[in-house]
């Protein structure tokens, strides 16, 4: 896109300049998105009144099962760490102009690395956690990097292979849990019939969590997962490597000319958001209020919501920690609506029209505007590099 | 029963499972033909699933349902299309956008709504039914399934033959060239969009108002990713890609009839198998150079 701009180190500067200040296309991206947030509240309230619920009655459950009290808090910030780590890896990827679609997967396969560790390694106290949280990034990494040694050396579409990765891990992770010498829990009785899920992972495998019900209570998740967020902000903004990182994405050539290695990068932030959807699956396995057993649906949609935060947020990590605290939100009274009788998959609806609401203003400014790509160039770009690193690319 | 009459079950099962798959899979492959990589294909089809039910339920005719389906997976079909291929948003993004939200949309309709079942007829070929083992899986099914007969080879002939299918190719293996000429790029993968969304509905809409003769939450449960996946395992050929959708239904009509044979095969391996299939497909066939060259990316003038 901005292709011939980074070249010309003239139109970069005017450009960068005309970036720090707000302009008028980003005044009308703002109205366009706020207007598309107020169509998707209105489509909510409308399908709901169709179909016989009450909108202000729906609102009021969302709120009380979220942020009324300090159980729906808890709730709340517990579902908002991996949808933020989650969310915070697909901004890595994105940044480099990889798009990873698996992170469901990732998830998944990060819970299992995470039980498997955590069942089979006897560990005092806080050592096994933190060993059961890197085993989980370590598999939702390696999960990610077979996508990424696909496209490196047969060329296959990242989007294709990772969305169809994430179809193996669930039958991976089902086929572990119900296999008795995989990590299908053990029975008791001789006549008890084992569930699909894994042992309950020892006591001390549990994260900490400050305060206890019914006050607040924090999680470490939560902690972690900001951190690594303003790291991964910091890294892409500010460090040489984050530079390399958003040149490969704005334009993989001219990066390939100033000596980055694009392919080996571009794998490298896809094995990175695999590895931060895999840490969201250990905080899952790990959580204090959760059954701390490894099962299919231990995943529970956060990979698949969490790509969802990170393209509301824009790719920017910052900007995730708030979407993914709304996201929290939704999710947490999303439960507590289909308790008021109102189907919670009413959240689902609000989710997609909101990420609509957001993908859609800037590239419908861009129409409206003509586009980027409109302003005058210096000359027809022309092919430079041969068409391998196109493949790559 | 005999060897020869549970044969002849599961096949039958697996021909009623294969026929949905090869309806969208008609679509899906035109339209990456046209190098629209398109993943809402599952929204296509769960969308004209619940809207034939409720159209046949409120119309009390399983035909009009049928016709509603297709229509509505054209609408999804025009969506997508003006998102991905006039707006230029990613059309991953597009895709996943839409499933989620024809997902999050049917889930609560079909809590909050009641509808009437309706299916539409078994029509059975005489003579042709009474061929021992494949008679009655082929030649006894409902209706719409024989449109297969006529939907592949149109299909086929569309791309391979007629002049819209050569832009069509042409706007798929290289977008820029096809500009040049003077063939609108985006607006041929438009038109190949409303194509497979109308298939995908038909296929979805067969689903429902012909196979179960209901809807029920996420009932297409993924089967649009399998479609993806049996063009992907044919190697963007009409032929072999039909074959996938076969070998998809059939490891799927397996998988639910072997308990019962007193058969233990692992049930994991055979879900996988379809996905990995495809994924080994394209580790051989990229290097071959058979997909679309184009495919998947958005096309915009002036842009390399």
């Amino acid at each position: 896109m901005s292709a011939a701009s980074l070249s010309d180190p003239d139109d970069l500067g005017r450009r960068l300049l005309a970036r720090l200040r707000p302009g008028r296309r980003d005044w009308m991206t703002a109205g366009l998105t706020l207007a598309l947030i107020g169509v998707a509240g209105g489509v909510s309230a409308l399908l709901l009144t169709l179909t016989g619920a009450s909108p202000s009655a729906s609102l009021a459950a969302i709120w009380t099962g979220s942020l009324a009290n300090t159980t729906g808090w808890t709730t709340t910030l517990l579902n908002t760490a991996p949808l933020l780590l989650v969310a915070v890896g697909a901004c890595v990827c994105a940044s480099a102009g990889t798009f990873n679609i698996g992170q469901e997967g990732q998830v998944l396969i990060g819970g299992l690395a995470g039980a498997w560790v955590g069942l089979r390694l006897a560990m005092p106290g806080p050592m096994l956690v933190a060993v059961v949280l890197v085993a989980a990034a370590v598999g939702g990494a390696a999960w990610a990097a077979l996508s990424a040694l696909m496209l490196r050396f047969r060329g296959v579409n990242v989007p294709v292979s990772t969305l169809l990765m994430t179809f193996l891990a669930i039958q991976l992770v089902t086929f572990a849990v119900s296999t008795p010498w995989v990590l299908q829990e053990s029975v008791q009785g001789a006549g008890d019939i084992a569930d699909a899920q894994s042992n309950a992972l020892p006591a001390h495998a549990q994260l900490a969590g400050f305060g206890h019900y019914p006050s607040l209570q924090l999680n470490t998740g939560l902690f972690l997962a900001l951190v690594a967020t303003v790291a991964v902000a910091l890294l892409l903004s500010r460090s040489r490597w984050g530079f390399k990182v958003r040149m490969v994405g704005l334009n993989p050539r001219t990066a390939q000319h100033a000596g980055v290695r694009v392919a080996a990068l571009g794998g490298l932030t896809l094995a990175l958001s695999g590895a931060f959807a895999g840490l969201a699956g250990g905080l899952l396995l790990t959580s204090p209020v959760s059954t701390n057993r490894l099962q299919a649906g231990l995943s529970d949609n956060v990979g698949w919501d969490g790509l969802l935060v990170a393209l509301v947020a824009r790719n920017r990590p910052m900007a995730a920690i708030p979407v993914s605290f709304v996201f929290a939100v939704l999710r947490a009274g999303g439960d507590f609506l289909s308790a008021t009788g109102v189907p919670s998959y009413l959240v689902d609806i609000v989710k997609a029209l909101l990420v609509l609401a957001f993908v859609a203003p800037p590239v419908l400014v861009d129409l409206f505007h003509g586009r980027r790509g409109a302003t005058p160039r210096a000359a027809p770009a022309v092919s430079v590099v041969p068409a391998k690193t196109e493949a790559a690319a | 029963m005999s060897v020869l009459d549970s044969t002849s079950t599961i096949l039958a099962s697996g021909v009623r499972l294969t026929v949905p798959l090869a309806f969208a899979a008609c679509g899906e492959y035109l339209a990456e033909r046209a190098g629209a990589m398109n993943i809402s294909v599952e929204a296509m089809m769960l969308s004209a699933a619940f809207t034939s039910v409720a159209t046949a339920s409120a119309t009390g005719s399983a035909t009009v349902g049928l016709m509603a389906g297709v229509l509505t997976g054209l609408v999804v079909g025009f969506v997508h299309g003006n998102l991905s291929h006039r707006a230029q948003i990613n059309t991953f993004v597009v895709g996943l956008v839409l499933n989620a939200l024809v997902l999050g949309l049917t889930s609560y309709l079909i809590t909050t709504e009641q509808f009437a079942s309706h299916q539409v007829g078994v029509l059975s070929i005489p003579l042709l039914e009474d061929i021992p083992l494949i008679g009655k899986p082929l030649f006894s099914e409902r209706w719409p399934a024989y449109l297969l007969i006529l939907l592949v080879p149109l299909t086929w002939w569309l791309v391979e033959r007629s002049r819209w299918g050569l832009e069509l190719r042409a706007v798929g293996e290289n977008p820029q060239a096809a500009d040049v000429t003077g063939i609108k790029v985006n607006a041929r993968r438009r038109q190949a969009l409303l194509w497979c969304g109308a298939l995908a509905g038909l296929g979805g809409a067969y689903l429902a108002v012909g196979e179960v003769g209901s809807f029920n939450q996420n009932m297409t449960a993924g089967r649009g990713y399998l479609v993806i996946a049996a063009v992907i395992f044919g190697a963007w050929r009409l032929g072999r890609t039909m074959l996938g959708c076969l070998v998809f239904g059939l490891s799927d009509a397996m998988r639910l009839a072997l308990p019962a044979l007193g058969v233990t095969l692992n049930a994991q391996l055979l879900v996988a198998a379809p996905y990995l299939l495809a994924l080994l497909a394209m580790l051989l066939f990229t290097t071959q150079h058979r997909e679309p060259a184009a495919l998947g990316r958005p096309f915009e003038r002036g842009s390399t």
